[in-house]
């Protein structure tokens, strides 16, 4: 049973790695570059919720504020990438990372300052309760991670193979020129990746608050979600799920049956291996060019 | 403007193009070699933070600037160098051999990581260092019976000639100390980069498959210079906890490497004038800022030094992509072609990007 315990709390875990490395993977799908202020994206969601929902700030109807929370994120990543992302446009990858770097610095300072440094509880619905799944315990609140995290990764799968705007921003990313030549307007459907994973990094964080407290510096969990997203082969939307899995269920079987010390190590030395023998991933997204 | 008449090929590689030039940099070393007799022992000490920062910056622009591998975990490298050169000393060597040995095997060490982590590139390479960076911070819990874990280790102390080097003491004699290293080491560097080695690095970072068309072999190229880099980082950090005086698991975290790439970045990405404008301005940034924030009572908020310095990047990578550095060249540009200076003859060329996952 303790197996099982382990295993249900690993999975949740895993769903909030995961869905944080979904917003990784689309920003890299859709525009070849890598976004490291994803955590503290996230982190910003959960706390844009927090300041909606909660009595002390403004108190708005869980249900209500959830829209709102996520409309406020989407335009936060759509200004961000017309103000400051495309003005690196086309520019190598280097430079985005280091901006998102220090974007990342921007948003936890400014999150600190308007809503402190302490941890704080989102006054959720989804915090109540708790199910028994043949003997093991989850709460509702992991349940509700996993099985959002799960319909979201289909949603977005589907998105990127079926829609017009998902082949769209895959073009865009394989070849800039050549999209623009197809008719594509490369910089809008960049926009909407970045406004798309702003809006999945809410989610994420909205989910993540509800699971417990959050505080600002949170988001260095998207460092796990790194590891996540390469394990699952960058670029790989399910993979970026199965990676986060992966992470999420090794990290408590770790901390149970290594040496302390040694546990906290799991999920980077798997990074480092996979790294080293399976550049990338699992679900490996580089082909050879044919010609 | 001055205009240089190349008479022969050594004129291309020599350290100073003319005697302006060295007589700029003379005069400079003049300055910094006097100045212990100008300042006071606060500011002196300050002097010295820049010039270790800077001796750190040199070490990851060898690998950023200068061959173009992206290292987001040379704060490993910095905790192995201050953690071998005060180990070497306890075990009874004497500072001097201790402390090139310390950047020789962080050296070794680097270039043996260096192995299967170089055929990454680009973002994976970012992130396979990072994570080495964290992990860093354990395996130095790990290894407590040597380390010290949490509760760290005490600098052992300095004698060079049987002279005591204590910053409380003389803080010149540091000042001094660290002075000699970084002229070596920005020697050792400008040498490097006229010698084939130092322009088969700059021929990797502009373009790989060019440099392989020319006969470079870029595995070992990479791998050098990754080496080289991890060295010189290493005796950054062997100086900056000696500086510090104590260190343990929480001196050298991922966020230092971070400031490092941060640093080389506002300074000017592939100058060596770069690291040392960005030491400047990193080691100057705390203090200003305090001045600031004890003049202006609502700009008191906890975690501002992260947040102006995340600003500080933003805007360079914006709007001055080539650092400090860049800026000043253009000026002196300017200048010197005064008035035919275009605007736009630094302009970025507009390029387009391909995916590199189809090769």
């Amino acid at each position: 049973m303790e197996i099982m315990q382990l295993l249900l709390s690993g999975l949740a875990n895993g769903c909030v790695y995961g869905l944080i490395a979904l917003g990784f993977v689309l920003i890299y799908k859709a525009t070849e570059a890598v976004n490291f202020a994803q955590g503290d994206f996230m982190m910003l969601g959960a706390f844009v919720m927090i300041g909606l929902v909660n009595t002390h700030f403004l108190g708005i109807n869980f249900w209500i504020a959830v829209p709102l929370a996520l409309l406020i994120m989407g335009a936060l990543g759509y200004l961000l990438d017309i103000t400051l992302l495309r003005s690196l446009f086309g520019q190598n990858q280097v430079a985005i990372v280091i901006l998102t770097i220090s974007l990342g610095f921007v948003i936890r300072f400014a999150a600190g300052a308007i809503w402190g440094h302490e941890p704080l509880n989102l006054q959720s619905p989804l915090a109540l309760g708790d199910v028994r799944v043949g003997g093991a315990v989850i709460s509702m609140a992991d349940l509700a991670v996993i099985i959002v995290t799960v319909l979201l990764t289909i949603f977005l799968w589907q998105f990127f193979q079926r829609t017009k705007l998902g082949l769209a921003m895959q073009a865009s990313s394989q070849n800039q020129m050549a999209a623009y030549y197809m008719g594509i307007p490369v910089k809008r459907v960049q926009g909407a990746v970045w406004a798309l994973s702003a809006i999945v990094a809410c989610i994420a964080g909205i989910l993540y608050a509800s699971k417990g407290a959050m505080d600002v510096s949170a988001g260095f969990i998207g460092i796990k979600a790194f590891a996540a997203a390469v394990i699952g082969g960058f670029g790989s939307l399910p993979g970026a799920l199965l990676g986060g899995l992966i992470v999420g269920v090794i990290e408590p079987f770790a901390s149970r049956y290594l040496p302390s010390g040694y546990s906290q190590l799991a999920p980077y030395t798997i990074l480092i291996l996979v790294l080293i023998f399976r550049p990338h991933g699992l679900f490996a997204q580089v082909r050879t060019k044919k010609v | 403007m001055r205009f240089h008449f190349k008479t022969s090929y050594d004129h291309d590689i020599r350290l100073f193009p003319d005697w302006w030039t060295f007589f700029v940099y003379g005069a400079l070393l003049l300055v910094m070699v006097a100045l212990p007799f100008l300042m006071d022992s606060f500011f002196l000490s300050e002097v010295t933070n820049v010039l270790i920062w800077a001796v750190a910056g040199l070490g990851l622009m060898l690998l950023t600037g200068t061959t173009g591998q992206v290292s987001l975990g040379h704060s490993a490298f910095m905790a192995l160098g201050c953690y071998t050169c005060a180990l070497l000393m306890n075990a009874g060597m004497s500072f001097i051999p201790a402390f090139i040995l310390s950047g020789v095997i962080t050296g070794l060490v680097g270039a043996l990581i260096a192995v299967p982590v170089l055929r990454l590139h680009g973002v994976y390479l970012a992130i396979a260092t990072l994570a080495l960076a964290i992990i860093t911070a354990d395996i130095i819990v790990i290894l407590r019976p040597w380390t010290g874990g949490v509760n760290g280790m005490f600098a052992p102390e300095i004698f060079i000639f049987g002279a005591e080097i204590n910053r409380w003491v003389n803080p010149e004699y540091w000042y001094y100390m660290t002075l000699a290293i970084v002229v070596i080491i920005t020697l050792i560097y400008v040498n490097l980069l006229r010698s084939p080695l130092g322009r088969a690095f700059a021929a990797v970072r502009d373009s790989e498959v060019s440099a392989q068309a020319m006969g470079i072999d870029v595995a070992r190229t990479k791998t050098i210079a990754f080496g080289l880099s991890c060295g010189i980082t290493g005796l950054g950090g062997a100086l900056m906890g000696f500086f510090a005086g104590a260190f343990n698991n929480e001196t050298f975290t991922f966020l230092l490497a971070i400031q490092l790439l941060m640093m080389i970045v506002v300074g000017g990405m592939g100058f060596i004038h770069g690291a040392f404008l960005g030491a400047i301005v990193i080691a100057f940034l705390p203090q200003g800022l305090s001045i600031v924030t004890d003049n202006v009572r609502f700009l008191n908020i906890p975690g501002l030094e992260f947040g102006v310095f995340g600003a500080v990047l933003i805007f360079f990578i914006v709007f001055e992509p080539m650092g400090l550095y860049g800026r000043w060249l253009k000026v002196r540009t300017w200048f010197e072609l005064f008035p035919f200076a275009r605007r736009d003859m630094f302009r970025r060329q507009k390029s387009y990007l391909k995916t590199e996952r189809v090769r």
